[in-house]
């Protein structure tokens, strides 16, 4: 009987572990949260649909203590289900410091996240920036032509957060979106 | 299965050796502090956690004074608003894992035996444990206040964010509190449920078994399924703290939100965890006092059975306004109200027992009256909080302040203090101080109502929880909280005064039944009971 309860113990403590992946995956599936996907999804070219378009929007904000300038060169963009988009941002670094970034998505609403793919993303990897830099970032993305109708408008929001202290590794070259210019001008 | 050494033996063993026993025990108690430390009797620990949770329940009210104190006015005038919030987060965490638990543990202690006819808990040692680990719990948990920035600040909560990103060091100390805190009641649930279920008195069948042993059961129940739960997000926090995980960082690929499905999957129950065993003792004193059996007694089982199980389904009712989907709002709203079912039940029951009843109104039963009344209003406004759209205004207000406190202080806390009553003299041989005792209800009944009713309207009105500082138009209400509030702490004097005396056996003998009415094994052993109860089992008929 006790080593039958301190199972349950253990199994319910392993449990609360796998809540995690569990949450992932259930919102994976519905798409809740409003996250996106986190890598390069294939464009498939699907069949372009005419007849509707969507509006979305796309919000920048960086999140608390980070002092990068973000914002959006496309505010609002109207595109036909099926259609690959491209839309551009626009990152400075203002400080003297190196700084690492990592951008997050938020779809809202969230169901809309599901059918949300993203072909190329600066939110795919963490972005490095020297201290007076800029940059311009692109994300082109497609909306599946299965979007149900009645989304018609959806909003994409970036946080941009200060991962510096512990990027994958410190800022390199080989990025390929970014001026690592920042000096030059 | 139990390890045979560990477990006092039953049935026909007992009998056996039942003489040498006896004496052997008889001898041996050590004397002083010793007596306390080794303790594994059954009593002797029911006594240690009735008084850890009396001790907890005095400092955490000692908080919320300074709380109400700086409430008083607007303006900041007593503490700095950080210290205002630990004394919020400390507070909230001493009342429900010092006060409302420990207390809980202590009368399943003393009573779960001997109403099912045990002569002690099934594992002793690990009964000494479980509680020798608290007062280390608890002392971790104070001397956080003392480290340089200060304590847990971020709610009884403990929202990621606040306790990840935004804490100081001693989140460090408050994880290893609440760890151990668990662990404690991990091993008294599983106390429980083996005691139950290996060591009733022959006859003592599953649907003869008084309600406090089956709200109890039901109870160790859902200690067991949801504390390691809080241990996992504890143990998440440390880590994302200190050792650069994120589970609930963004930016680090985790999600803030879900520390709250984590928290609320073992918040929820929790809640439950705090009413269930009171539910319990209502259902043993309004029959004594009404002169009748319960009614309803198998409703009362299968009730408090749904209610644990419908417990689990109904957590994001505190996350509303997270932006969940319609459709999960509407799932989560009908799944909270669909609790209201069994819980209303049960009041209906109560009030079915007393009706045509011949009833007295003795100490134990005044309280069990407030409580039926009283934690009702706490349910309606439940009830209220459960909509999902008019929760969006009451979330995060005084209104929710004041849901919790009927539900949790005129329900739990007057249960424990009904069954403190209705039991000691069963303890300590002697009838308590009854005058006294009824002036600490009188006056715990008007100040609680004083000091939480008004929390409704300031909290319709949109006063936030968790600031020291207000507008003025909630000045008015708030001087009468806080003067209900000190008010009540100080009654609570009388409750000590009380105690402290019953526990000199100062008062009146008492006979063995107690209370007219009473009924069930606890009442035929001799008053006060012996050190050493059922070495023979009853015999159940
Ligand atoms: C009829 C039964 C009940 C219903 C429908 C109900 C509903 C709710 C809802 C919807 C909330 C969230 C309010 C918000 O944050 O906006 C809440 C909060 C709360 N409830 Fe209940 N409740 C019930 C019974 C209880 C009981 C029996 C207890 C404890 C003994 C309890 C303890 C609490 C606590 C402690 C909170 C606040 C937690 C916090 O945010 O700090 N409730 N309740
Ligand atoms: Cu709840």
């Amino acid at each position: 009987m006790v080593i039958r309860l301190v199972v349950i113990v253990i199994g319910m403590f392993g449990f609360g572990f796998a809540l995690v992946p569990l949450y992932d995956v259930f919102c994976d599936i519905t798409g809740i949260n409003g996250k996106t996907n986190a890598s390069a999804a294939v464009y498939t070219a699907p069949e372009v649909d005419e007849s509707r378009q969507i509006t979305v929007e796309f919000l920048t904000r960086t999140h608390t203590g980070m002092p990068w300038e973000f914002r959006a060169n496309t505010k609002r963009i109207k595109v036909h289900p099926g259609e690959l988009t491209t839309v551009d941002f626009y990152v400075r670094n203002p400080m003297r410091k190196n700084f690492v970034a990592q951008a997050i998505p938020s779809v809202s609403p969230g169901e809309a996240a599901l059918f949300l793919n993203k072909t190329e993303c600066f939110c795919f990897n963490q972005q490095p920036l020297d201290g007076g830099g800029e940059a311009t970032m692109p994300m082109s993305f497609y909306v599946d032509p299965q979007i149900p109708d009645d989304i018609s408008y959806f909003t994409v929001q970036y946080t941009l957060f200060d991962v510096t202290a512990r990027a994958d590794e410190l800022p390199n070259a080989d990025n390929p979106y970014l001026n690592r210019a920042g000096r030059s001008d | 299965m139990t390890k045979a050494t560990d477990l006092p033996s039953h049935g026909a063993d007992v009998t056996a050796d039942h003489e040498n026993h006896h004496d052997e025990h008889e001898h041996h108690i050590p004397k002083g502090v010793m007596r306390w430390i080794l303790t594994t009797n059954h009593k002797d620990i029911g006594t240690l956690y009735l008084w850890f949770s009396f001790i907890m329940f005095l400092t955490g009210g000692a908080m919320a004074m300074v709380i109400r104190a700086e409430l008083f006015q607007p303006g900041l005038q007593i503490v700095e608003p950080d210290f205002f919030n630990q004394m919020t987060t400390v507070h909230g965490l001493i009342m429900v894992f010092g006060a409302v638990m420990p207390a809980f543990v202590g009368l399943a202690n003393w009573l779960v035996p001997m109403m099912i006819g045990a002569p002690d808990m099934a594992l002793p040692r690990m009964n000494n444990w479980s509680f020798w680990i608290l007062p280390f719990a608890f002392t971790i948990l104070l001397a956080s206040l003392f480290t340089e920035g200060g304590g847990p600040n971020f709610g009884w909560t403990f929202y990621a964010p606040l306790s990840t990103t935004y804490s100081n060091d001693s989140t460090a100390l408050f994880v290893f509190s609440v760890h151990i805190m668990g662990i404690s009641s991990i091993m008294g649930a599983i106390n429980v449920i083996v005691t139950i279920f290996n060591m009733r008195a022959p006859g003592m069948t599953w649907m003869k078994m008084p309600l406090f042993v089956w709200t109890w059961l039901i109870t160790a129940f859902l200690l067991i399924a949801v504390m390691p739960v809080l241990a996992g997000a504890v143990t998440m926090v440390l880590t994302d703290k200190f050792f650069g995980t994120s589970f609930f960082d963004a930016a680090g690929g985790g999600d803030p939100v879900m520390f709250q499905h984590i928290f609320w999957f073992f918040g929820h129950p929790e809640v439950y965890i705090m009413i269930l065993p009171a539910f319990g003792i209502i259902s043993h004193i309004v029959p004594t006092f009404a002169r009748k059996p319960l009614f309803g007694y198998a409703s009362m089982v299968y009730a408090t059975a749904s209610i644990a199980l419908l417990s689990f389904v109904v957590w994001a009712h505190h996350m509303f306004t997270t932006g969940m989907p319609v459709y999960m709002e509407m799932f989560f709203m009908f799944a909270t109200m669909l609790i209201s079912v069994p819980t209303g039940v049960k009041v209906f029951n109560w009030v079915a027992t007393m009706w045509r009843g011949s009833m007295t109104f003795e100490v134990p039963m005044l309280f069990a009256l407030a409580f039926i009344v009283l934690f009702t209003i706490g349910g309606l406004s439940g009830l209220m909080l459960a909509i999902t759209p008019v929760d969006f205004q009451y979330h995060d207000t005084y209104f929710v302040v004041a849901h919790f406190h009927y539900v949790l202080v005129t329900g739990a806390i007057f249960s424990i203090m009904a069954a403190v009553y209705y039991w000691l003299p069963k303890w300590t041989g002697k009838m308590f101080n009854v005058g006294l005792a009824k002036a600490h209800f009188w006056c715990s009944l008007i100040s609680v109502n004083v000091l939480f009713f008004p929390m409704h309207f300031v909290g319709l009105a949109g006063m936030p929880r968790r600031i020291p500082d207000y507008s003025l138009q909630f000045a008015d209400y708030n001087q009468w909280i806080s003067i209900g509030g000190f008010a009540f702490g100080l009654s609570q004097l009388i409750f000590l005064v009380v105690v402290i005396q019953a526990c000199r056996k100062q008062g009146e003998p008492v006979s063995d039944r107690v209370w007219e009415g009473a009924n069930g094994l606890e009442w035929e052993i001799p008053s006060p009971a012996p050190y050493h109860t059922f070495e023979t089992p009853p015999v159940v008929k």
